[in-house]
């Protein structure tokens, strides 16, 4: 990936251990000790990040619903039926179309409102910036019985109890302030000489933005709509409690509904959660070439 | 939000009132600042809207008996008017002092505590080590990097589901501990080990997030000062601590403080994990929700009342860690 790395940074425990290396090692370098123990920590790791998630796809190649019990059984068994009974037989397709378009509509709303908001407060230190930026932050706070039972009047009152809209409404004031913040820190990275140039050549701050700030700013906009989108995806408390017909749900409250309609079917379960794993995977796939540069960049730096 | 754009509207009015000082100045000010209010309206209005008067609404809740069986509803064609009526603080009293506070708010309160402390600690100390780990010159650090990455990209509720199966009675994980013959306890049903399930899980979900944060961190360290750490003769450990960690100290502050809010306020995980099964193993964000949506009849004002009590704590705690920072001359990133 194109980040840019010290090399050397943390390359270091190991490096002093090994008295009188026989050859010099280059800055940055590992012995073979090290770079083995680091191998194995990494893998360790690595095996219990895809443990569980490869352990529900296999048990959802199990047909009975006990199989998860003896998994061992499974393997001379498998088959895909599962995931024909979930496609053919259930609302997925009804609850994907809602959460497409709840999660899409979030994603774009949020990082459009977001971006201009990002770049005000890393360029312009106008009056009230410290307090807004605590705002941002209070917002982060909120927990969701706080907000639920107001939203839920104020969305009754509108008429947006269960419509797609009104979702995506209440994942804007969670997505928004994280997002802002977030931009703010990538646009930090990208130079103020930059603004200057495009004012100079008599830009207004907008243009400057619109046509010379956000076209670099794509790792960073990339990031911020990974997060709206894993954000508004994987939402589960207001989406169960203001969506209320059941081909408006979205996959996460579909799920849920799934446990009380078929009772312990538990491969049934096991399928439906990795066919609604993939959007988020392939999702994921578009933008990981710019997660780690735009978060790095982005997000934690001041 | 609001508190910002009045702040901005008062400044804005400000070099209309004659004041001490140039007005000229103040209006050239004006003119500069024209363009930042303009791009944080969007959002100001945003907020101001869906979480402002929400919050005052929520806010005037707790100071009522509001329940699912007194607010506005509508059943069929019939319109009900709501009966709830003013109470003032005795929500908060009842939560706070009243019978069964110890019962209900205490006891979720100090395992509210020790879930954040635990969570935070374990994200912070696994991602720091594994970020420190994928910041070497190493084969296959981008494929780790991408592996370990992993867990973030999968939506919490499918994460959670897999974690079901394999805490259940009879799952993988007590399989193999019994093939081990170690104990296998009942991860689902015992309270304590719920307790240590949920923070396992949610330190499974939560590391990504501080690894990748405090990558980003490292890489931004001048490799320069590592050399001259290194001519000056600083040993390994020396160089992580008066290197790296400095380096690292907005990142981290800003990180632990995310951290802090996000975990303090984990809906999905335990909600997930337990449902209403667990009362024992919720924590105050969790019982909250249970309070005004999980039972019959909804205690909205209760449930709103935890709202803003939960709100009060993070905010208090926020102020002090920030006047903290301030005193070690750190920064926050914001």
């Amino acid at each position: 990936m194109s980040t840019t790395t010290t090399e050397t940074s943390a390359a270091v425990p190991e490096q002093r251990s090994a008295k009188t290396p026989r050859r010099a090692r280059r800055r940055g370098e590992n012995s073979l000790a090290g770079s083995l123990a680091s191998h194995g920590i990494l893998s360790v790791a690595s095996v219990i990040a895809l443990f569980p998630i490869g352990w529900l796809v296999y048990l959802s190649l199990g047909p009975d619903k006990d199989d998860y019990l003896h998994p061992a059984g499974i393997w001379n068994k498998m088959t895909f039926d599962n995931y024909t009974f979930v496609l053919e037989h259930t609302k997925f397709f009804d609850w994907l179309k809602s959460s497409l378009i709840v999660t899409l509509g979030t994603t774009a709303i949020g990082v459009l409102i977001a971006a201009t908001t990002g770049y005000a407060v890393s360029r312009m230190r106008f009056p009230g910036y410290k307090k807004f930026m605590w705002v941002l932050l209070v917002t982060q706070m909120f927990p969701v019985a706080v907000l639920m039972v107001p939203m839920y009047q104020i969305l009754s009152d509108l008429k947006l109890i269960d419509n797609y809209f009104g979702l995506v409404l209440v994942y804007c004031t969670t997505v928004i302030p994280y997002s802002a913040w977030l931009l703010k820190g990538y646009f930090d990275t990208i130079p103020f000489e930059i603004d200057e140039a495009g004012r100079v050549d008599g830009l207004t701050p907008f243009g400057t933005f619109f046509r010379l700030i956000l076209p670099l700013a794509k790792p960073g906009l990339a990031v911020a709509a990974f997060y709206n989108f894993l954000t508004a995806f994987s939402e589960v408390a207001f989406a169960s409690t203001f969506m209320l017909s059941d081909d408006k749900y979205t996959l996460a409250v579909g799920l849920q509904s799934f446990v009380s309609e078929h009772d312990a079917q538990r491969n049934l379960m096991a399928a439906t959660a990795v066919l609604i794993a993939i959007p988020a995977a392939v999702f994921f796939y578009l933008v990981q070439k710019n997660l780690v540069t735009g978060l790095t960049a982005g997000g934690t730096k001041g | 939000m609001t508190v910002a754009i009045d702040r901005a509207t008062g400044k804005r009015r400000g070099d209309r009132e004659p004041r001490p000082g140039p007005a000229g100045r103040l209006r050239r000010g004006y003119q500069k600042h024209w363009y930042a209010y303009a791009m944080i309206a969007p959002v100001a209005v945003v907020l101001g809207v869906l979480v402002l008067y929400p919050l005052v609404y929520g806010l005037y809740l707790t100071l009522t008996d509001a329940n699912s069986l007194n607010t506005a509803r509508t059943i069929g064609v019939n319109h009900i008017d709501a009966t709830y009526k003013f109470i003032g603080l005795d929500n908060y009293a009842d939560i706070l002092w009243g019978p069964t506070a110890y019962d209900r708010f205490w006891s979720h309160f100090i395992w509210t505590i020790v879930w954040t402390a635990a969570c935070v600690a374990l994200h912070y100390g696994i991602g720091l080590g594994l970020a420190l780990l994928l910041n070497q010159k190493l084969r296959g650090r981008t494929l780790y990097r991408l592996i370990l990455v992993l867990p973030w990209a999968v939506p919490t509720f499918v994460t959670v589901f897999g974690w079901r199966f394999m805490l259940a009675d009879g799952g993988i994980i007590n399989s193999a501990l019994d093939f081990l013959h170690l104990p296998s306890p009942l991860w689902l049903e015992d309270t304590f080990w719920q307790r240590f399930a949920a923070i396992m899980v949610n330190t499974w979900c939560g590391v990504p997030f501080m690894m990748i944060s405090l990558l980003g961190g490292l890489q931004a360290i001048d490799a320069s000062l590592y050399e001259a750490a290194e001519m000056d003769g600083a040993s390994a450990w020396q160089r992580f601590r008066y290197v790296t960690l400095p380096g690292l100290r907005s990142v981290s502050s800003t990180v632990v403080l995310l951290g802090i809010i996000w975990t303090f306020n984990q809906f999905a995980v335990i909600f997930l994990l337990f449902g209403n099964t667990a009362p024992d193993a919720q924590i105050l964000v969790t019982w909250a929700y249970y309070l005004g949506f999980g039972q019959q009849p909804r205690d909205f004002a209760q449930s709103a009342a935890y709202g803003i009590l939960l709100l009060a704590i993070l905010i208090v705690f926020t102020s002090f860690y920030r006047r903290w920072l301030n005193r070690n001359e750190q920064q926050l990133a914001i």
